[in-house]
Order: C-alpha cells, then structure tokens, then sequence
C-alpha cells in the first residue's frame, strides 16, 4: 500500500502542469460540443474511449455531417498514427509491467509520453506505478474538463458563436510548429498542395481519401530515390 | 462512426506492442514515414478545416485571415496554447464585425 501513495504524490507533482493545460482544453472541448448541438454525454463518452484530443475534435466535427465511418477511421489513424512512435519509444520502459502495461498502452498521450520518456523516476518509487498514476491522473484532468465543458455550455451567456474555429486554429498552431522546426519543408507543402489540388478535383466531401493515398505514395516513392 | 474512431486510435496504441519485439531494429520504412508523414498529415488537416472556403464571402475572409494570424502568433510565442486561442478569438470577433 505504501509504495502505491508514494508513487501517486510523485506522480502528482509531476502532471500539475498537464492539469492545468488539459483542464483548460478539455473545457475548451465540452463547449465545443456543445455549441456543436451535442449533450455533455458525447464529449464525456469520447474523452473516455478515444481519449486523443484532436481526434476528439475531429470527431465531433465529422458526426455533423453526413455518416462517412471509413473516412473517420483513416482520419483519426493518420491524425493519431504519432501514437506508434511513442509506443516503438516506450518498448523497452513499460517491459515486465504487467496488467498495467494495457492501461499505460491504453492512456498514452502526447503529453504522458512526454513525461513519461524524460522525467528521471525518484530513488525509492515503483516505476510501475508511478507511471500508471501519471496516465491516469492525466486522462482523468482530460475526461473532467470535458465532462464540465459540456455541462456548462448550455449556462454560458454570452454567444459563443465562432467558437468551432478552435479546430481549425489547432491543426494550423500544429501545422506552423512543424513548419519552424523543420529544415525541410518538402512533406508540408506536398501535403498542402496535394490536399489542395484533391480538394478542387473531388469536392469537399470526398477529397480526404485521396489525398491521404496520393501523400502515402509520394512520400513512399520519394524515399526509394533518396 | 465514434467507435471507428476508437479502434483507429487502440489500433495506433496497440500494434508497436503487438508487431515489434523490444530489443529488434524496427523496420527502416515506419521510421522514415513516422518522421515525414505527420507535416503532411497536418497541412492535410487544415486544408481539411478551411474546405468550405469558395468564393470571397465575408465568413472565407474571416477565416482565412485568422489563419494569418494564428501563424503569425506562433512564429512570434511558439507556443500552441498562445496561437490556439489567439486564431480563435481573432475569428470569433471577425465574424461579429
């Protein structure tokens, strides 16, 4: 029992920072929702289960329009595909863990991987556990604001009225993050060029697919010639 | 749709566990496109987001200039949180003006 409390304090200290930032968010992201026309049951139950925030949003987003359940599977894949890398990182770490390997496999995200590959594991604390309170102190400051966010929506007085923007305002902040810290630009553009000329080819409801096969290619070839 | 979604993101979680080994060098090709693909993945996104923009009605405008000013916030604060609500706000007052 006594290793289990240690473990959570440290755990604790260190996700103080994750709460407040995915507190804000998944507020941000209930009442998202809620302006979308949706009950604090959606952005709850998908804040449980898919547990990704710009998957979230992007779900939310789709569930407007008309039922497309392949394109939401190749969406959210390619928006989460990043996951495969923390989890090829985290192979060696979460080995011999046990039971709680499928919650920490379960709960990974950007910002517990972070955590989790960089802190340094204080003298003394079961490493298993201290990872596992980690992972779910962090989706629990996740599953709270948008639980919250969602019910308070339908409170909020003033008009909220442009407020779905914010997902396009996160995939440009993405987008822009990976433009200033890249030396090559070569995989921003093409994605920004392909998506463009499918977009004015095939219209706005059935472009996804194919650029998603067109930038899987061009990427794929580009390397046979490097 | 929802549960699409939920297998899509178990799957990204799950194989790395389930196909590699700890210990054996991963295949050259994932790594590659683990590196590049995401850039694309995102210009994707926000091509995806702005998809409805036609012709200049004043909701394009709207959006296309807070588009400007969420890179621009970024190129100046580097920090996601910043340009996120900025690019937000900036729209939500455009469209009240």
């Amino acid at each position: 029992m006594g290793k289990r409390k240690t473990a959570l304090g440290q755990a604790f200290r260190s996700s103080v920072p994750i709460m407040a930032g995915y507190g804000f968010l998944g507020l941000t992201y209930g009442i998202y929702m809620h302006e979308l026309g949706f009950s604090f049951v959606y952005p709850m139950l998908l804040a449980i289960t898919v547990y990704a925030g710009s998957a979230e949003f992007l779900l939310g987003n789709m569930l407007l329009g008309s039922f497309h359940p392949l394109q939401a599977f190749l969406m959210v894949l390619m928006v989460n595909a990043r996951h495969l890398f923390y989890g090829l990182s985290m192979l060696e770490e979460y080995k011999g863990l046990g039971w709680k390997k499928f919650f920490l496999i379960f709960g990974m995200s950007d910002e517990t991987f972070a955590l989790a590959s960089t802190t340094k594991i204080p003298e003394g604390t079961d490493k298993g556990w201290y990872l596992l309170w980690l992972t779910w102190l962090d989706e629990t400051y996740w599953v709270v604001g948008a639980t919250l966010g969602g019910l308070i929506g339908p409170f909020l007085t003033f008009n909220l009225k442009g407020i779905d923007f914010v997902l396009t305002a996160m995939f440009t902040a993405i987008f822009a993050d990976n433009w200033f810290r890249e030396n090559d630009h070569t995989s921003s553009l093409a994605g920004l060029v392909i998506s463009g000329l499918c977009l004015l080819i095939f219209s706005a409801d059935h472009f996804i697919i194919p650029s998603m096969v067109i930038i899987l290619t061009f990427l794929t070839l580009k390397k046979r010639k490097a | 749709m929802v549960s699409a979604g939920v297998i899509a993101t178990m799957l990204t979680r799950f194989i790395p566990f389930i196909a590699f080994r700890p210990g054996k060098p991963t295949p050259k090709c994932i790594l590659y496109l683990g590196k590049v693909l995401p850039a694309s993945v995102f210009a994707l996104l926000v091509v995806y987001c702005l998809r409805h923009i036609h012709s200049f009605s004043p909701d394009s405008v709207a959006q296309l200039v807070s588009v400007g000013f969420t890179i621009l916030i970024h190129a100046w604060k580097r920090s996601l949180m910043w340009s996120i609500a900025a690019g937000t706000i900036c729209y939500m007052a455009l469209i009240r003006i």
